[in-house]
């Protein structure tokens, strides 16, 4: 009884609901196909979501991972035009690195020098994206520009769904030990839970958060290839605004801002409930305008819900004041 | 920490006096950096010291600093408000609508500031009555706005505001004296008076450095929130206004992305962004020098984007120097 009411179940309720709703209408909708081409649709959305989700649950936020994926997919594609033959392997390691370098300098600035997250990534945000510009002088690299294989290997078809799709996959199964069984991933809800008793248990708060960090930038580094892949363009504006979606499909996924309470299979459905309505709007004629507004709606809705079913049974005796902070 | 803490705590032999405190204070460093930034300017370009001149970069800085000292407030009180830049643009969306319906221009400014304080209303009200952070709900309403406008304008795009309209962002008062700069100034002092010597501007600070301690000693902390989120609203709406009325039209992206200039700006007047201290005069001279540095790297022939970094690297480098100092301080002392 306990699991049907659990927020996953609601939101894959909803999930389940929302398709039936559009199906009804254009049954095509649900075809095994479309619904595969849906979840590859999502998949760029699930991968920063998982990122995000570990820097949330340390009661951290990241708003650059949107800048890192810009900044990240810019550097893959400028080194695909340089050298063309280089080996997928290798631009994925160098997506990779180079995501987790760039999340290290939050981490960093957050660890050592104790500012906070929203500062630092509200800052790093526009640094990263200006950068880009700096690197590029605002040119856009087009598909002709890259090799086929570069481009070829986020779409390659394996086993009925792109490359793409299997790698949220893998990220989200990765994810998914790691939260439930490592220390790492033990810390991170026990920093986000209770610093001060984490701090007591010998956890270094400041280190889980740079780790959290650092996971967060990898992961948008690995997206910015695939994206840039994907889309076969990049420029300085790719992405943008998409640290909002990111950070929505963790609230709606019962991330709790306040750290501490997320799970990684609740962020996965918070990301495939946006990725379907973000593709089901055209099907059932509603402009694609729409979407900003959805998405925001969506998030205060979450956030109202996780507050109300959060709250304490308990007698209150005295109002508390520090519910806002 | 607990090294520090440990050790013999080092009293000194007198109090510093008022002048001393004065000179050493976040303000007086940033008059200097402020002045040395003009002289720079001045020594770069020689276009920098003309009084036109000087006169149009007061509008890099006049809207958003309108809603800059609204900020600082609500800062300065624990939360923030990450809507304002989408506030703007629902209010300017909001009198472009009105303008289609044939409004004159006071009907046009009463839309505004309207949209501006319902929108804070909604912020404030789903901070205060449900006990949301104050940063997701603004991240939400922020989307939710800018949602709003885009739906309304999709592409498009409202033009042929009435003429008289005009007279907000594009009037002069006296010389080059503009009417934005007026309002600016004015607003200067009447957030300085509020803040610093009011009972609000003590139950703000209250409310910033201990919500619960404040509720206790008779401050209704709820009702404090509320109003700073009415009042950010009433400044996002005027300077909706402003814009506007400088711009000549209205598009769904409107003064994207001034949140970050706003709360650079805030920040960078010396308000500590976890609430509880901060200064009006501090956030003026801020908007000044954020103005400065805005206007000189114009007349150099520095893109938009380029500027964007250097107010990312002051945002980071304000909060972290001072930061870096007292570690370096303490290692060698």
């Amino acid at each position: 009884m306990s699991h049907l009411k659990s927020r996953e179940a609601i939101l894959f309720g909803a999930i389940l609901c929302l398709l039936f709703v559009v199906a009804t209408r254009f049954p095509a909708f649900v075809a095994p196909g479309t619904l595969v081409a849906v979840f590859t649709d999502t998949s760029p959305l699930m991968i920063l979501a998982m990122g995000q989700m570990a820097v949330i649950l340390t009661r951290c936020i990241d708003l650059s991972v949107a800048a890192n994926l810009a900044l990240t997919g810019m550097v893959c594609a400028m080194i695909n035009v340089a050298a063309p033959d280089l080996p997928v392997a290798v631009i994925l390691a160098v997506s990779l690195a180079m995501g987790a370098m760039l999340g290290a300098i939050n981490g960093i600035l957050v660890w050592k020098l104790s500012i906070p997250p929203i500062v630092v990534t509200l800052g790093t945000m526009t640094i990263f994206r200006g950068i880009i510009f700096l690197l590029t002088e605002g040119k856009w690299i087009n598909a002709h520009e890259m090799s086929p294989q570069f481009t070829g290997f986020p779409r390659a078809d394996v086993l009925g769904m792109p490359v793409l799709g299997w790698i949220a996959v893998l990220v989200s199964v990765v994810m998914l030990v790691v939260m439930a069984r490592t220390t790492l991933g033990r810390s991170i809800y026990a920093v986000g839970g209770n610093p001060h008793a984490a701090v007591y248990t010998g956890i270094d708060v400041g280190k889980t958060q740079f780790a959290a960090f650092v996971i967060s930038g990898m992961l948008a580094g690995l997206t910015g290839y695939l994206w840039v892949a994907r889309y076969s363009v990049a420029y300085v504006d790719i992405a943008g605004g998409f640290e909002l979606d990111v950070v929505a499909a963790c609230v709606i996924g019962g991330v709790s801002i306040a750290g501490g309470a997320g799970t990684v299979v609740g962020t996965l459905l918070g990301a495939l409930f946006l990725g379907v309505v973000k593709n089901a709007l055209p099907v059932v004629d509603i402009s694609p305008f729409w979407q900003l507004a959805i998405s925001g709606a969506a998030i205060i809705i979450a956030v109202a819900f996780n507050a109300q079913s959060g709250r304490s049974k308990g007698r209150v005796i005295l109002k508390s004041a520090e519910h806002a902070q | 920490m607990s090294l520090t803490d440990n050790a013999p705590r080092h009293i000194p032999d007198r109090l510093r006096s008022p002048l001393q405190d004065k000179l050493v204070s976040w303000e007086s460093l940033l008059l200097a950096v402020a002045i040395a930034i003009f002289i720079v300017n001045s020594l770069a370009s020689p276009y920098f010291l003309n009084a036109w001149n000087l006169s149009d970069a007061t509008f890099n800085f006049t809207e958003k600093a309108m809603i800059a000292f609204a900020m600082a407030l609500l800062i300065i009180s624990g939360e923030i408000d990450l809507s304002v830049a989408a506030i703007i643009a629902l209010a300017s969306t909001a009198m472009g609508v009105a303008m289609e319906m044939g409004a004159g221009t006071p009907m046009l400014v009463l839309v505004g500031l309207t949209t501006g304080v319902l929108c804070g209303a909604f912020n404030g009200a789903l901070v205060t009555k449900l006990g949301l952070p104050s940063i997701v709900v603004t991240i939400g309403t922020m989307s939710l706005f800018r949602g709003i406008s885009y739906i309304i304008l999709g592409d498009g795009a409202f033009r042929g505001y009435p003429s008289s309209f005009s007279w907000f962002g594009q009037g002069y008062v006296f010389w080059v004296i503009s009417v934005e700069f007026v309002i600016f100034a004015l607003l200067a002092v009447i957030f300085g008076v509020v803040l610093h010597k009011t009972n609000f501007g003590r139950m703000v600070y209250a409310t910033g450095n201990n919500a619960t301690g404040a509720l206790f000693s008779g401050v209704r902390v709820d009702r404090v929130k509320m109003t700073l989120f009415l009042l950010t609203g009433l400044m996002s709406g005027l300077a909706a206004i402003c814009l506007t009325s400088r711009l000549g039209s209205t598009r769904p992206s409107i003064a994207s992305g001034m949140e970050l200039e706003v709360v650079t700006m805030v920040v960078l007047g010396g308000v500590n962004i976890l609430g509880g201290s901060g200064s009006i005069p501090g956030v003026v001279i801020a908007a000044f020098v954020m103005g400065l540095v805005t206007f000189g790297l114009g007349l150099l022939n520095v893109p938009g984007i380029v500027m964007s970094i250097f107010i990312g690297l002051l945002l980071i480098g304000v909060i972290a120097l001072p930061r870096l100092w007292t570690m370096w301080r303490k290692k060698v002392g």
